[in-house]
């Protein structure tokens, strides 16, 4: 980026965002220089947010079909088969940029374009997700303001379109105090009959716009997203959205009452690039040409250039490929709900994609050429810390004393503590499917009128992807199937969200290219193919350098009869507490290290995918015999934190006893990977052991649930954890309001 | 026996209100437009939780003035059930068929809870299947949730027995402290003098399917229910 600021400022593709040699590629593609108003389509179409230039060569790696897979990366969103000819439609989005600069309206927009994408597939929305990340408050008030905002701003939205916000995470760390991170997902149903393509088949056919009115706001977004993020962001501001929900649910009523008829062959939300990248990719789709009359938009703003009207970003815009003909007849529609549709332009058969203003072109050029972003495969290069992290020995921090204290301190910690500060300003009930809310391994809904249901998760780890990318990433896929798992799910698919730092720099690449082959080491492993994501790269700030390698996994999971639906906590006085998987004396990467030693360093627990990949259907097999009455899996703050978690739940105690040769640390808060912590009766408890033993998979009877709302935790013999499940509670309760407290 | 569920722009709840009267109460159940000025022939009206018209203005500002809410306003002068939930109550009371006001809660944030009220006054067309003192479990989701209303306003519903939920501890203790929104006296639903317009900021259609774990709203539906067919003989 410093060798295009230096002293190049007079060259027009430079200050629109393109390289010398695109610039030279294009003009090659035209035959000709190109004018204001193309050249501004090229720099939108080949930014990173709308042509993946460096994240498209590395989407090779994923599996992206299985026996499940109806739509795979390539339409607005992908769809996953759920049976009964019923299919389910899912895709997450980022919205960092924005959000860093005007926290409402950057998360309430980003909540509004994922659930447009979703009816874009011509689905019913029926729950979003999302996965925030922050810097921690400390003393200044900002932190703590962008929060608020934030999390005020997806409620906003998503409470008043109707669509329920089942689940999600909300994590900390300063590598995100200059950069945070907004990634919503959307998660819709429909028959399968009912599925919608984003494609401008049929010359003649008329392109509608339905919804807002076009203006200024959110002029080059996508482009905008493709760059460091600059502490003098002022000018920038111009790229922020602004959110109508009203208009978002208006949207969806008309547009799924229009769908029910034989009117409309394509639909394409207008998001990154609004008019442009939507009609230029239904063109493409076709093999087809389009024109469009900016003059016939209707704006709200006057003497809009005619790039700024191809490239607004304005919310709440629809492209509808309508038939010739019906175009009245969907109008009335849309009518009946106070909204719009107007004829913008049409299909032609010349591949040309083709701007008019008031009937006279203003820019003429191929879609293919805008469609065929260069891409570019860049050095990676090891980072450097890993030398020092990857060393790390367990002997290097001492154990502390008091285990209780650290207990209670892990369930205070802001990425573990109780987020119903958060969720209690989402309507998770609307539409009344929840039926496990958030707060646990997994949100389920269910699907009105079958024995069935979905697992929804979204799942990240910095920390872990910052210390070893391709592990860590693998780490995240297994951790969202076991949620899935634990909860009485088979994982089916995934949706990524890439967020990454600035990939010019050889170390960033490294991370992005290792995270992605993680990701797709463990779809692979788990059969939970991709389909589709988000890509958002340039997440640094001058002062704070660049985040965490933080790719975000969205998973969808088939809960094939409602009698198999798990939670964590615990259910009955004196049922058997079982550990499935092996406790590694590991400290690495932990939150342990992170919360009690200020310490980010080590490897991330080793993980076997085959191993897992047995342990989780084996789970999920017994879970579906009936055998089990509570299931949680181990993640950060490992078997302490879970144990306390399923005992906080359930306001229950337990009394458990381990017989292992390792540091009473790593045993307790160690995040050794595939291990979850079961309870149930005795006489399934002999089956669950027995059924392990055949797959050859460790399951220990750890200890009993009580009524003595106490945690006890021995090992050798040894008491390590002796404290009242109140105790516990209090801390992983308040930790969230501690956070958000003003202290100055 | 046939319902009607009241649709604005921005309502959200329709559906859920639907699904209550037709899957879980088996009852016929119909939409009814906002710019309808005729409701047909319905005997219970249901005006939904949502965001009408956005909340722009106020909560139910726009709403109250359309033209199917001149027709509501004669139905229920002529002694037929209508019951306003969540934004519908916000509705009800912006066109004064029900006192007071519902005031941005306390806290100034959203809140989405599963929420325990007791019952008040079980001796009303919208609550006979429950027992005064009854302790229920109806979800809430609001913004302004906040009831308000004049000291001889409030004194004189307390006095006719016109509070029919208050918020409450999972105890049946109602007390400043498990009140969530800040409403005056811990209301949480009302009925008019009457005895056939109900308003109420808990959803009970949202704890009135028992596959998602809450069963006690359809109580509300059911007592209407045996009302209106009691009525009709």
């Amino acid at each position: 980026m410093s060798e295009k600021k230096a002293g190049m400022e007079k060259k027009i593709w430079i200050k629109a965002g393109l390289t010398d040699s695109e610039y030279e590629l294009l003009t090659k593609h035209m035959g000709r220089e190109p004018n204001t108003v193309e050249l501004a389509l090229y720099a939108q179409m080949w930014s990173e947010h709308c042509g993946y230039t460096h994240t498209r060569p590395l989407f090779k790696h994923f599996l992206t079909t299985g026996p499940r897979i109806v739509q795979g990366p390539g339409e607005n969103a992908g769809i996953v088969d759920i049976d009964d000819d019923e299919v389910i439609t899912f895709k997450l989005e980022s919205h960092n940029h924005p959000s860093a600069i005007a926290p409402f309206q950057g998360a309430a927009t980003g909540v509004g374009g994922i659930i447009r994408d979703i009816l874009a597939m011509g689905a019913y929305p029926i729950a979003s997700l999302n996965s925030l990340h922050f810097g921690h408050p400390g003393e200044k008030g900002h932190t703590r303001w962008l929060i608020s905002e934030v999390i005020h701003g997806i409620g906003e939205y998503g409470n008043c379109v109707g669509v329920p916000t089942v689940g999600g995470e909300v994590r900390f760390s300063n590598a995100y105090k200059g950069n945070p991170l907004v990634n919503a997902m959307c998660v819709g149903f429909m028959k399968k009959s009912e599925i919608k393509k984003a494609i401008a088949t049929g010359v003649g056919n008329s392109l509608m716009i339905v919804g807002n009115l076009t203006g200024r706001d959110g002029m080059g977004g996508a482009s905008f997203a493709s760059k460091d993020l600059e502490e003098e962001n002022d000018e920038d501001r111009g790229a922020i959205q602004v959110g109508d929900p009203f208009m978002e649910k208006l949207l969806i009523e008309a547009c799924l009452e229009v769908f029910e008829e034989d009117y409309v062959v394509g639909v394409q939300d207008m998001g990154a690039a609004g008019i442009l990248s939507s009609s230029v990719e239904t063109a493409s789709k076709a093999g087809n040409g389009v024109e469009i009359d900016v003059a016939l938009v209707p704006k709200r703003e006057e003497a809009m250039r005619p790039e700024e009207v191809m490239i607004s970003e304005s919310q709440e815009r629809m492209l509808l490929i309508v038939k010739k003909g019906m175009e009245e007849k969907v109008n009335k529609i849309f009518h009946k709900w106070d909204l719009h549709a107007v004829i913008i332009g049409k299909v032609t058969d010349d591949g040309l994609y083709r701007v008019l203003e008031d009937g006279k072109t203003v820019g003429e050029v191929p879609v293919w050429s805008l469609m065929d972003a260069p891409t570019y495969i860049l050095d990676a290069v090891e980072p450097s810390h890993l030398k020092e992290t990857m060393a790390f020995k367990n002997e290097q921090v001492a154990q502390p004393s008091d285990l209780n204290e650290v207990l209670v301190r892990l369930l205070g910690a802001p990425d573990i503590c109780s987020k119903e500060w958060v969720y209690r300003q989402y309507d998770h009930r609307i539409q009344m499917n929840t039926i496990v809310k958030p707060g646990s391994d997994a949100a389920i809904l269910r699907i009105k009128g079958r024995d069935k249901g979905i697992g929804l998760t979204m799942d990240s780890n910095g920390r872990y992807c910052y210390l070893n990318p391709r592990r860590g990433a693998q780490s995240i896929v297994a951790e969202s199937a076991r949620n899935q798992v634990v909860s009485g799910a088979e994982p089916i698919a995934i949706t990524d969200g890439l967020n990454f730092g600035n990939p010019e720099k050889p170390e960033v690449y490294y991370q992005l290219e290792q995270s992605i082959i993680g990701i797709s080491e463990a779809c692979r492993a788990l059969d939970t193919p991709v389909i589709g994501g988000n890509a958002s790269l340039y997440n640094q700030t001058p002062e704070f350098g660049s985040i965490y390698p933080t790719p975000i996994i969205g998973m969808t999971g088939l809960v094939k009869s409602l009698d198999h639906v798990t939670t964590m906590e615990f259910k009955n006085n004196g049922d058997y507490v079982i550990l499935i998987g092996e406790t590694k004396e590991e400290l690495g990467a932990s939150e342990y290290l992170d919360v009690i030693h200020n310490l980010v360093t080590g490897d991330v627990p080793e993980l076997d995918l085959e191993l897992e990949r047995k342990a989780q259907d084996y789970v999920l097999d017994i879970i579906r015999k009936g055998l089990v009455r509570s299931a949680h899996d181990l993640s950060d703050g490992g078997l302490a934190v879970a144990l306390a978690e399923s005992c906080i739940a359930g306001e229950l105690g337990a009394d458990v006893s381990l017989d292992l040769d390792m540091r009473a640390d790593a045993l307790l808060f160690g995040e050794s990977q595939t291990r979850f912590m079961l309870s149930a009766d005795e006489a399934s408890t002999d089956k669950i052991v027995e059924l392990a033993a055949a797959q050859g998979l460790e399951a220990a009877v750890i200890g009993r649930v009580t009524e003595a709302r106490d945690i006890l935790i021995h090992n050798m013999d040894e008491k390590l954890i002796n404290i009242t499940v109140d105790d516990c509670r209090t801390a992983f309760a308040t930790g969230f309001d501690k956070l958000m407290k003003t202290d100055s | 026996m046939n319902w009607g569920v009241l649709l604005f722009p921005g309502s959200n709840c329709a559906e859920d209100c639907f699904h209550a009267v037709d899957k879980i109460l088996g009852k016929p159940v119909k939409y009814l437009w906002h710019k309808d000025t005729d409701l047909g022939d319905v005997d219970a009206i249901i005006i939904p939780g949502g965001f009408s018209y956005g909340d722009h203005l106020r909560p139910g500002a726009i709403a109250h003035l359309s033209p199917a809410m001149t027709a509501v306003k004669e139905f229920a002068t002529n002694g037929g059930f209508v019951i306003g939930i969540c934004n519908g109550f916000q509705i009800l009371t912006e066109s004064r068929m029900l006192p007071g006001s519902l005031l941005q809660n306390r806290g100034l944030k959203f809140l989405c809870q599963d929420q325990t009220l007791k019952v008040d006054n079980a001796d009303t067309p919208f609550t006979s299947e429950y027992a005064s003192g009854d302790v229920v479990v109806f979800p809430i989701a609001h913004n302004e949730g906040n009831y308000y209303a004049a000291p001889d306003t409030i004194a004189e519903m307390e006095a006719n027995g016109q509070i029919l939920f208050r918020y409450c501890s999972p105890e049946g203790e109602v007390s400043d402290k498990t009140n969530p929104n800040g409403s005056i006296n811990s209301i949480a639903g009302i009925i008019n003098r009457t005895g056939n317009v109900v308003g109420m900021m808990p959803h009970p259609e949202r704890s009135a399917d028992s596959a998602l774990g809450l069963s006690d709203g359809k109580g509300v539906f059911v007592s209407m229910l045996k009302h209106l067919e009691s009525k009709q003989g």
